[in-house]
């Protein structure tokens, strides 16, 4: 299948390392293969090792099934992907802990998987949970948490993995304002720290200014590359800085105009 | 850099702190805790007794028929210290866990194979369900054709009594795991053997839990009903006590064995229920002060 790339993109920069993820004619169709929904189509895009890249887009622009995509938990119709043999995490919306693991369990249990020893484990899960600031609370239950507590236990599973590259599906989505603010913050610090590569999924335009290197928008139904947004505003960053909102009102524009193309 | 990150170490402790209300500072003291679970329970034996005895001084039946709280109890008084009574009650006891143990395994293996594959669940889901509603008692007639007046009869309905139950507490269980964790297990690297091992079985455990919890209670009732059908000369046993006790008009000692079988039924049930509630309270599926 030929798929034609409908909009032109933008030159990238040449990294030295090979890019973590490369997306080359990603299509994905759900349900039969003439009919369904076409979810993605002709999707082109590259992401840097180290690189903070945000996907932003309005409803049924496919971002979470580019996630799954990446992570390998799915199949593209068409095209190709690759992540280099990187090690691969995925965040979701929900903390999605597991209720009958204390919180150290949680994220000793991929350590476990990777049949590391019990004393290393501990060591491990205990160094990871003071990165994300809750060195006291190995032996409490996820359900005792806060929300944002409960993301930063999942932020501190993902890392247990040794991940790479991280994939985050709205991973604040569902938190208020505050605690998500602060959760940016603390994202940002795990981010320079570690090194990771992180491709972030969201539909709040604020949050993507305040964190990406990169905004990626895409169009909806089906999703594709509507247009690149270099940030190059300098980290730290605040949500509430007048760059970030600035930033932040281009790409809304950009993304109501593409929404009201659907209106008509 | 360093104090922007001690001022972001200060936001991120009030948040958590703020946000947590430690569920371990409720103030009762362990005394009034227990007061608390036991005095309903008290109350209502006490309104129970107290019905039973104002039925008998109402004259409805002579008290050979129905006799009065007092002489029943007094009767298990002494009954308690005979040989014979230890004795019913430890081969009842005996029989109902070597059956519910077998039904354990019956219902696992079913109820796993089941749950793994879904042609099998789609050809014997609903048989199981049908075999759950099936009264144990009419396995009897079946039973003694097959295996005589013996043990073996008895055994063999109660692991029909109590098997499907487990079975369909585990295939409920297993269908019910959030795709969720399924997925995140999945991303953490459990896949196949190691998904079922880490992920669904523990996700699975309080619906299987209910389903033990349930066979207990049919496997209970299915010895109960095969001790009075099928008896063993010379090995006393609840039932066949009952049925003694039936045979010779002893009134008092009828109700007495029923007051046992009450019992113990309601001494395992806590033991279920202690086991139940402390697995949904690990799982934050129960408040803790409950």
């Amino acid at each position: 299948m030929t798929v034609v790339v409908t909009t032109p993109v933008p030159a990238q920069p040449v990294p030295e390392a090979p890019p973590a993820v490369v997306l080359t004619g990603v299509s994905k169709r759900h349900g039969p293969p003439h009919g369904g929904v076409l979810a993605l189509e002709g999707l082109e895009l590259r992401v840097a090792r180290g690189e903070f890249v945000c996907l932003v887009g309005a409803s049924g622009c496919g971002k979470t099934t580019l996630l799954n995509l990446v992570a390998g938990l799915d199949r593209p119709t068409a095209g190709t992907i690759e992540t280099s043999g990187l090690r691969t995490a995925l965040m979701f919306q929900e903390a999605a802990l597991f209720p009958w693991l204390t919180v150290s369990g949680n994220v000793e249990l991929p350590l476990r998987l990777q049949g590391i020893g019990r004393s290393e484990r501990r060591r491990r899960a205990a160094e990871l949970l003071e990165l994300v600031r809750l060195g006291g609370f190995g032996d409490r239950r996820p359900h005792e948490l806060s929300g944002g507590m409960r993301q930063r236990v999942a932020m501190a599973r993902s890392l247990a993995q040794d991940a790479e590259l991280l994939l985050m599906d709205e991973p604040f989505g569902a938190l208020d304002a505050m605690t998500r603010d602060i959760l940016h913050d603390e994202l940002e610090r795990v981010w320079r720290t570690t090194g990771l590569t992180i491709v972030f999924v969201t539909h709040n335009v604020r949050e993507a200014a305040r964190l990406a290197d990169r905004i990626v928008l895409l169009t909806s139904r089906p999703g594709r590359i509507a247009a690149e947004f270099e940030v190059a505003i300098d980290r730290p960053r605040r949500i509430e800085a007048p760059d970030v909102a600035n930033l932040a009102g281009t790409v809304t524009q950009r993304l109501r105009a593409e929404v009201a193309r659907h209106g008509r | 850099m360093a104090v922007e990150d001690r001022e972001l170490s200060q936001e991120v402790a009030g948040l958590d702190s703020l946000e947590l209300q430690d569920p371990r500072s409720s103030g009762t003291s362990q005394g009034r805790r227990i007061w608390t679970a036991v005095w309903p329970k008290v109350a209502a034996i006490a309104i129970g007794l107290a019905l039973w005895q104002a039925l008998v001084w109402s004259h409805w039946k002579p008290s050979y028929v129905l006799p009065a709280p007092g002489p029943v109890f007094r009767s298990l008084g002494r009954d308690a210290q005979t040989a014979i009574f230890w004795r019913a009650i430890g081969t009842s006891m005996r029989r109902a866990l070597v059956g519910y143990a077998l039904a354990v395994a019956v219902g696992l293996v079913v109820g796993g194979l089941v749950a793994r594959s879904a042609i099998l669940r789609s050809a014997v889901g609903s048989l199981i369900t049908g075999l759950q509603t099936m009264p144990s008692v009419a396995w009897f007639p079946l039973a003694i054709v097959l295996f005589k007046l013996s043990e073996g009869a008895i055994t063999f309905v109660v692991i029909l009594g109590a098997a499907p139950s487990i079975a369909n507490g585990l295939v409920t269980g297993v269908a019910q795991v959030p795709p969720l964790l399924l997925r995140s297990g999945q991303m953490l690297g459990a896949r196949g053997f190691r998904a079922w091992r880490h992920v669904v079985i523990p996700a699975a455990l309080p619906s299987l839990v209910g389903g033990l919890k349930q066979g207990w209670a049919f496997a209970w009732r299915s010895l109960m009903a095969g001790e009075l059908l099928v008896i063993i000369a010379h090995r006393p046993s609840i039932g066949e006590r009952l049925a003694d006790a039936q045979n010779f008009n002893n009134q008092v000692g009828l109700i007495e064995w029923m007051v046992v079988i009450l019992i113990l039924g309601l001494v395992v049930d806590s033991l279920f229920t202690r086991a139940d509630r402390s697995l949904l309270r690990r799982f934050g599926l129960l408040a803790p002060a409950d």
